[in-house]
């Protein structure tokens, strides 16, 4: 089997705030009834976390959740776990009206670091950065520039921003750009 | 710019995150309808200046379609709500009626 890389192989640039690539991380969407009880049980049972409320992540021992809409969730867990936590979940939701699919491959995530990052974000979202309106385990499915991105905060004060892999390349761009040292905002710490 | 809160996600998404995809509440014609009926279900459309029912899509956001009430003169909106619905709520109407008594939109008023 060929060796997976993530989309531009932990690349990092540091500025007055940093930008890194993570590197390969399981992700799997989740498509049904959240409020089901054959929901709880399979994304309990696959990651130790309960179904996150509106715009909310969970962390459980073995992975996180994470609310994308509605009807749809995104589970993370280690890269070299997908493939057997699709094979749980779809067992775990079998009769229910579900779709469990790995998109592991067809994502890039970037962790954005140090003062200012909420700076970097706000320049690029429509979204409000504030510490009282976003903090650790809110996500945010919004743009980043011209392109759909979700991000979500960290406990370590650290911000993770999903994009699809055929645009990581412009995402890491963008997000260089705004955190070049001389482009400090200054304004939401 | 316009400011619309989300209904499925509770955010507030100014216009950027969102796309317009028209009318709200259009009752759709198809094959084995009249002519007419057919014609003005594709190609005529309100225009209003004043109270307008509309389609709205979180398109950078949960992706949801929802509908908006709002005022085309003043940009005002009266609120938004899912799109699983063949009419404006009530409370929307009723704030619509305390801003502008008589006011009509195709069937609803």
């Amino acid at each position: 089997m060929s060796k997976a890389v993530s989309a531009l192989d932990g690349a990092t640039f540091e500025g007055f705030a940093k930008v890194a690539e993570t590197g390969l991380r399981g992700m799997i969407t989740v498509r049904g009834d959240l409020a089901s009880k054959e929901m709880a049980a399979a994304v309990k049972a696959t990651t130790g976390a309960a179904v996150p409320a509106q715009r909310k992540v969970v962390t459980g021992d073995k992975g996180a959740v994470a609310w994308m809409s509605p009807d749809e969730l995104l589970v993370v867990v280690d890269y070299d776990q997908a493939e057997a936590a699709v094979a749980q979940m779809n067992e775990a939701l079998k009769g229910s009206h579900a779709l469990v699919a790995n998109v592991s491959d067809a994502r890039a995530v970037f962790r954005l670091t140090g003062d200012g990052n909420r700076d970097v974000l706000a320049k690029l979202a429509p979204v409000d950065f504030a510490h009282e309106a976003f903090g650790a385990d809110d996500i945010r499915r919004s743009r980043i520039a011209q392109v759909p991105a979700a991000v979500w905060g960290n406990a370590d004060g650290s911000f993770e921003v999903i994009c699809f892999r055929s645009v990581a390349q412009y995402v890491f761009d963008v997000l260089k750009v705004s955190a070049e040292v001389g482009g400090e905002v200054n304004h939401l710490g | 710019m316009l400011t619309l809160q989300c209904p499925y996600c509770g955010v507030w998404a100014e216009e950027t995150e969102l796309h317009a995809e028209g009318e709200a509440h259009l009752k759709r014609h198809g094959p084995g309808s009249a002519d007419h009926d057919f014609e003005s279900y594709l190609f005529m459309r309100e225009n209003p200046k004043g109270v307008h029912f509309e389609r709205w899509r979180h398109a950078s956001g949960c992706g949801k379609f929802f509908h908006a009430a709002r005022c085309t003169m003043t940009l005002e909106v009266f609120g938004t709500y899912p799109a699983q619905t063949l009419e404006p709520p009530q409370d929307i109407k009723d704030k619509i009626t305390a801003k502008y008594p008589g006011w009509t939109w195709r069937e609803f008023s």
